[in-house]
């Protein structure tokens, strides 16, 4: 259940961030959480909402941007989308995938009223 | 005044409505929301304040009071910072700690009952007079791995995370504090028996170092694809056993090898010392690694 640690890492980001606007609402929390992440959205969203509460941004809705998984297939030689870490190329079938893209975790912006 | 692009807000009428200047045309419900593009494959998500009555779509409701395509009418500040940047700076703090000292360390992952404390003592019982080692146990509850590896001789520190599930940068720091870990020696971090929640956490150490043992099944690289992708070193244990088992390590291999193409990969067995030169090996070319950094 490390989606209760990320979701704790989420509202200190977002209490920093805050800081810097004191009084104004947090409407909406936006998150970018890549395809390849080691996290279960679905769990992270309902951490959130536990961890939230109290919090600056209590009660605001949770956007999560999802990237799309990248892989450097080094057979093609070339940058190719894959779903899963185990993904095999899409072009050459290889497994000699290494991913690139779509393992990032970040809070990307906050949308205040 | 609008905060999206200055105009007066719901200063223009058309016949007696409140329209906002530069509003589009139409409803603007296709495209995203946002001042940047929604990553690919992303569906928008629509959070602008429209209100509908029928015959009438009003988007001057908002705190902006107006519209602009893209825009969403709250104010957008954009932070951009890792979920786990505060472990990651406090992992990066540890790895400077372990440099200065010229500590090798290692972050050992797997399921409960892989073997991790078994193979461990072993290890240490070998490098014995070779290498100086401390050791850094993770479980829930209890102090049994630290005190089975203090019975080696070497010093050992248990950290207990009551109802965590993985160690933490912050947690090793605070172990560094405690067991300062021996000049160019050997840093073993057993983490919490755990294949899923481990593999975000940097801890500052060198690799980590995955064991999967012959006991569980070929398919837990696929079953559980992060661990085997953040580690560097699989070890697959308990290969004293294979001859009264199904499993099919030659295919084990291959699914670890298929979500991370550079995974090393060592066969050994504490129990017949069956690939130990190898692991050793490896550990001492890091840790000479380490020294000479």
């Amino acid at each position: 259940m490390h989606e209760m640690s990320l979701a704790e890492g989420v509202r200190g980001i977002v209490e920093d961030a805050a800081r810097a606007h004191p009084g104004r609402k947090i409407a909406a929390v936006v998150l970018e959480i890549g395809a390849l992440a080691a996290v279960e959205v679905e769990a992270l969203t309902f951490c959130l909402d536990v961890v939230l509460r109290g919090s600056v941004a209590e009660g605001a809705r949770v956007d999560v941007e999802t990237t799309p998984g990248t892989g450097w297939c080094m057979q093609c030689a070339a940058n190719v989308p894959i779903a899963a870490l185990y993904d095999a190329c899409p072009h050459c079938g290889s497994y000699q995938v290494q991913p690139t893209g779509g393992t990032e975790m970040r809070v990307k912006a906050l949308e205040l009223e | 005044m609008c905060t999206v692009c200055g105009c007066g807000g719901g200063t223009l009428t058309i016949d007696g409505r409140a329209v906002p200047m530069r509003a589009p045309a139409k409803a603007h419900n296709e495209g995203g929301t946002r001042t940047w593009r929604p990553a690919a494959d992303t569906p928008p998500v629509e959070t602008e304040a429209v209100h509908a009555t029928p015959g009438h779509l009003h988007f001057g409701h908002g705190p902006a009071h107006a519209h602009a395509p893209g825009l969403s009418q709250g104010e957008m500040v954009r932070i951009e910072r890792d979920i786990l940047g505060k472990n990651d700076a406090l992992a990066a703090a540890n790895r400077r700690r372990l440099a200065e000292r010229g500590v090798f360390a290692l972050n050992l992952v797997s399921s409960p009952g892989s073997g991790k404390t078994t193979l461990l003592v072993e290890t240490i019982r070998r490098l014995a007079g070779r290498l100086p080692v401390a050791v850094v146990e993770g479980d829930q509850q209890t102090e049994f791995d630290a005190e089975r590896i203090r019975a080696t001789g070497a010093p050992a520190l248990q950290i207990n995370t009551g109802k965590g599930c993985h160690l933490d940068a912050h947690m090793v720091g605070r172990a560094l504090d405690e067991l300062p870990p021996p000049q160019n020696g050997l840093l073993l971090i057993e983490n919490v028996g755990n294949l899923v929640c481990p593999a975000a956490f940097d801890l500052g150490e060198a690799h980590k170092v995955v064991i999967l043992s012959v006991t569980e099944g070929e398919d837990k690289p696929l079953k559980y694809p992060d661990m085997f992708a953040a580690a560097d070193l699989m070890l697959l244990s308990k290969v004293d056993l294979l001859p009264h088992l199904s499993f099919d390590a030659g295919r084990a291999v291959d699914y670890a090898l298929r979500v991370n193409p550079k995974l090393r990969v060592i066969r050994c067995s504490a129990t017949s010392g069956e690939g130990f030169d190898d692991w050793l090996a490896w550990i001492e070319a890091g840790a000479t690694r380490a020294r000479n950094r």
